[in-house]
């Protein structure tokens, strides 16, 4: 498997996703360069956290407008998987890869700090390796993680299993108090009606070494590796 | 003095969108003793000096800003000319 890795202007995550898949899945890993239009032959594309061109006007708004991105989103409707963390979420819903909108914390505070996350569906290619209803413990960094859309589309993400990711309290019970930045139903993952699209704030590659403080991240990229593999054998890209 | 045209560009999160920065702001205007703002909204405005001799100026700023100065999903917009 071969996974690129976005490096925009502002991109801050970019060495520790570039660490997680080289040094710890031990896979083919390259930086792709935001002005650059050459995917270099990856099976997966990963945008990384960050501040991309300084998080002006929105989250995400401007990094959506770079040449790799209109590469990417070529890739993404051809099949290609892409994972968007954190800043990367809020780019992929700015370019309508994604659902939705992240909007500022419910509290206005930039919030730091482990969360609890529930498998919510662990048919998708980003959580193939992990149990149903199985609780991650994850980081969070981010100010603008509050996922929203209209009622009756929350809805239809939720029957269709959309949501991959909802934050939860130790125990797995969905709460308030467990909900970090005031995402409707709780939600902290999403992939897009394919299923080759994932958004998510909470930041696996901080999380895929207990040396780190959690090795439950690596789940995450344990599953695209088997995704990919299998995409391989049945002749995809 | 010349000065050229200009479209401002008010972009405000639609209605029924919870805005946590207008609801601080309110919540600061009462405790400040000011009690009679009722509520307050929050939003941006951008000033885009124009070229008024381009034909289709008005098409181009509606495209601009559902594209990129307010997100169509949480987000609405007005525009005002000035000369």
């Amino acid at each position: 498997m071969k996974v690129g890795v976005v490096t925009f202007p502002g991109s801050n995550c970019d060495y520790d996703a570039y660490a997680a898949v080289k040094s710890v899945l031990k896979e083919d890993v390259e930086f792709l360069w935001h002005k650059s239009t050459d995917l270099c032959g990856s099976d997966m594309v990963i945008l990384p956290g960050g501040f991309s061109y300084g998080d002006y006007l929105r989250a995400g708004a401007i990094a959506r407008f770079s040449p790799l991105m209109e590469e990417i989103v070529r890739f993404a409707h051809s099949g290609g998987m892409v994972m968007g963390v954190c800043n990367g979420f809020q780019v992929l819903t700015e370019c309508g890869l994604l659902p939705g909108a992240l909007m500022r914390n419910r509290h206005l505070r930039f919030s730091c700090k482990y969360v609890y996350l529930r498998v919510e569906n662990n048919g998708s290619r980003f959580t193939g390796a992990c149990r149903p209803g199985e609780i991650l413990r994850i980081p969070i960094a981010h100010g603008e993680g509050n996922y929203y859309y209209f009622e009756d589309d929350i809805r239809r993400l939720e029957d269709s299993g959309q949501v991959v990711f909802r934050y939860v309290d130790h125990d797995g019970r969905v709460t308030d108090e467990a909900n970090p930045n005031g995402s409707a139903n709780n939600i902290a993952g999403i992939i897009n009606r394919e299923g080759n699209v994932l958004g998510m704030m909470p930041h696996p590659e901080r999380a895929v070494e207990d040396l780190l403080g959690s090795a439950d991240g690596l789940r995450v990229f344990e599953s695209v590796r088997t995704a990919c593999l299998a995409m391989a054998g049945a002749g995809g890209n | 003095m010349d000065s050229n045209e200009k479209a401002v560009v008010y972009v405000r999160l639609k209605e029924g969108v919870l805005d946590p920065q207008g609801l601080t702001i309110h919540k600061a205007l009462l405790q400040m003793g000011y009690s009679d703002f009722l509520s307050v909204r929050s939003g941006r405005f951008f000033e885009l000096e124009i070229n008024s001799e381009c034909a289709d100026i008005d098409r181009e700023i509606g495209e601009v800003c559902s594209k990129l100065l307010a997100n169509p999903v949480i987000e609405e917009f007005t525009v005002e000319r000035i000369r």
